[in-house]
């Protein structure tokens, strides 16, 4: 079969690999038939995350057919079935899956022992993540293996469309939990920081959920005009002081609720000192990430307010103003989204018409021309927002 | 690194047969070769600056040589990142600094002029080099002059207006694992 394939820094290749075969009684093979470029895949192609090895497939956005099933799948997954593949891997049956924690699952990263030394405690196994998260192979590729099957998949309706449902696996529940995690009031000011995908998901997430106002923060004029789209109202941070304009706009008070859709790749300017000490910290292996965002919410957060973090962090972050962030009373909320804690809420949504994820979609391409898609995802060019490929 | 990569991996993970195409181009190759020279001839400015102050005839100007290193060895580290663009920039500047630097030592009283003088060649020939990759990477990272219009894309079939707080009317349910098949 074909798949997207991780050489090395900045570079991806089609390749022809072998294809999966069944493992375990409770694997799946899906033949894909839509699968996305998602924006943290973009940290694994800059090399910013640890423990990717040459050969290792991408992709964590992906759904298809069943085509093969292990003797374990209990009825619960049979040949022929549509579904979307959550990119946390869950066993069902840990004590965490049973308290909805999908994507801390404890038996699923099989490489677990790494992840204890790494993270204290093993988090769930991911697909197309680094070999942290189990080394899993991912799903942008003709054919994926399923481990867990029986539990890690989302039954989709023929109804809908493969555009409309493809994002319930990572970044339409990804917005939705940071927006939830925010728990909005009708009085509230949510500011989303990043108007990527997942920055676009939350901001309709928040609207949905009634808050007062949504202001979306980015620097890029079409992410602003598809976020202006969705309801929210726009600040580009070249152009104007964010702790300025948001302090404006709530009296002097600041947000309630801030959203980090950003993670660790803050953009790098000049007019923004900070960042070019993490550039260069992060160029000599001093820091990992750049937490610019991270710092700007703690300081223009309203006390007592809360900071969700959908974006995504790899490691070590310096001066992080914890003293603001104490006397302050912020809470934060955090991590990996726990995708099928949300799933039937979610499809229920999109089938009653509330949210189409569709919308984001600005290029689809093939598999062959996915190295081609990752440079112009990451370079933002023709105005590219999300990439879905079909192999 | 492709051994330890199969020691990672699970037997019956996928394996590579053959190679299609990739992301990364001749000029991020170019790129990255310029990068490791920067390093390599960072390192050996900082290691052994004697060899080249006695070649070029300005013995005693050590420190001087050091300092060039470190500012390639930094080029170098930039040139190798995803910010190549500027450490391909730093790196024409850099070139400039060592272009001037050459010229004031072709003074005829230097009995090295000649070592002087090829140094220079290969400097000018590199700057070619830099320039060349400077500009191709800056043609590929630019930003297009106009830009699509997204402002009908709200995601919300019925309406920004009609989506706002209907969430509300029934909020949102969490399934854990008992209940979400």
């Amino acid at each position: 079969m074909r798949a997207l394939v991780w050489h090395g820094k900045e570079d991806i290749r089609c390749d022809t690999v072998t294809d999966p075969e069944i493992e375990d009684p409770r694997d799946a093979i899906i033949k894909v038939t839509s699968c996305a470029i998602c924006g943290s895949d973009l940290h694994l192609f800059h090399n910013f995350i640890p423990a990717m090895m040459p050969g290792d497939i991408m992709g964590h956005e992906m759904m298809g057919e069943v085509v093969e099933t292990g003797s374990g799948m209990n009825g619960k997954l049979k040949k022929g079935d549509r579904i979307v593949v959550p990119f946390t891997i869950q066993c069902g049956e840990c004590d965490q899956c049973r308290r909805g924690n999908f994507s801390v699952c404890e038996r699923s990263n099989r490489n677990k022992a790494l992840a204890d030394k790494a993270f204290g405690h093993t988090t769930a196994g991911l697909f197309g993540y680094t070999h942290l998260t189990g080394g899993y192979p991912g799903g942008q590729a003709e054919y994926l293996r399923v481990p867990f099957a029986d539990s890690t998949h989302i039954k989709v309706p023929d109804s809908l469309t493969d555009e409309q449902v493809l994002f319930l696996g990572d970044i339409l529940p990804t917005g939705w939990q940071a927006a939830v995690h925010c728990d909005i009031e009708p009085t509230d000011t949510v500011v989303v920081w990043g108007c990527g995908p997942v920055g676009q998901m939350a901001i309709r997430s928040a609207v949905l959920l009634g808050a007062k106002l949504v202001v979306a923060i980015d620097c890029i004029p079409e992410r602003l005009s598809m976020a202006q789209a969705g309801g929210a109202l726009t600040i580009d941070f070249s152009q104007e002081s964010v702790v300025e304009r948001l302090n404006e706009l709530t009296d002097g008070k600041g947000p309630e609720k801030c959203i980090d859709a950003v993670g660790l790749e803050s953009h790098v300017s000049m007019s923004q000192p900070d960042t070019l000490l993490d550039r260069a910290k992060q160029i000599m292996m001093l820091e990992n990430d750049r937490p610019h965002v991270l710092r700007e919410m703690i300081y223009v957060c309203r006390p007592g307010g809360i900071i969700s973090i959908p974006g995504v962090y790899s490691g070590l972050v310096d001066k992080i103003p914890m003293g603001q962030a104490m006397n302050k009373g912020l809470t934060f909320r955090m991590g990996q989204t726990h995708v099928n804690r949300w799933t039937p809420d979610l499809v229920r949504r999109i089938e009653e018409g509330q949210i189409d994820p569709s919308f984001v979609i600005t290029h689809t391409a093939t598999l062959e021309e996915g190295p081609e898609m990752y440079k112009v995802f990451r370079n933002k060019q023709d105005s590219c927002i999300k990439v879905v490929l079909k192999p | 690194m492709s051994i330890l990569s199969r020691l990672t991996r699970n037997e019956g993970d996928p394996k590579i047969l053959s190679s299609g195409p990739r992301s990364r181009e001749a000029t991020d190759e170019l790129a990255r070769g310029l990068g490791w020279f920067s390093l390599g001839l960072g390192l050996f400015q900082l290691m052994a600056p004697q060899r080249i102050t006695r070649a070029f005839g300005v013995t005693g100007s050590e420190h001087v040589v050091r300092a060039y290193g470190a500012r390639e060895i930094a080029s170098g580290m930039l040139t190798l990142s995803t910010d190549k663009r500027a450490g391909l920039a730093s790196r024409v500047a850099g070139d400039g600094l060592d272009i001037v630097t050459l010229l004031a030592l072709l003074s005829y009283r230097n009995p090295q002029r000649h070592t002087v003088k090829a140094a220079l060649a290969m400097v000018v020939g590199i700057t070619a080099i830099d320039l060349l990759a400077a500009g191709a990477v800056s043609a590929r990272k630019a930003r297009p002059k106009t830009v699509k219009d997204y402002s009908d894309r709200s995601g919300f079939p019925g309406g920004v207006v009609g989506a706002r707080g209907i969430a509300r009317q029934k909020p949102p349910t969490e399934a854990r694992a008992e209940t979400t098949h």
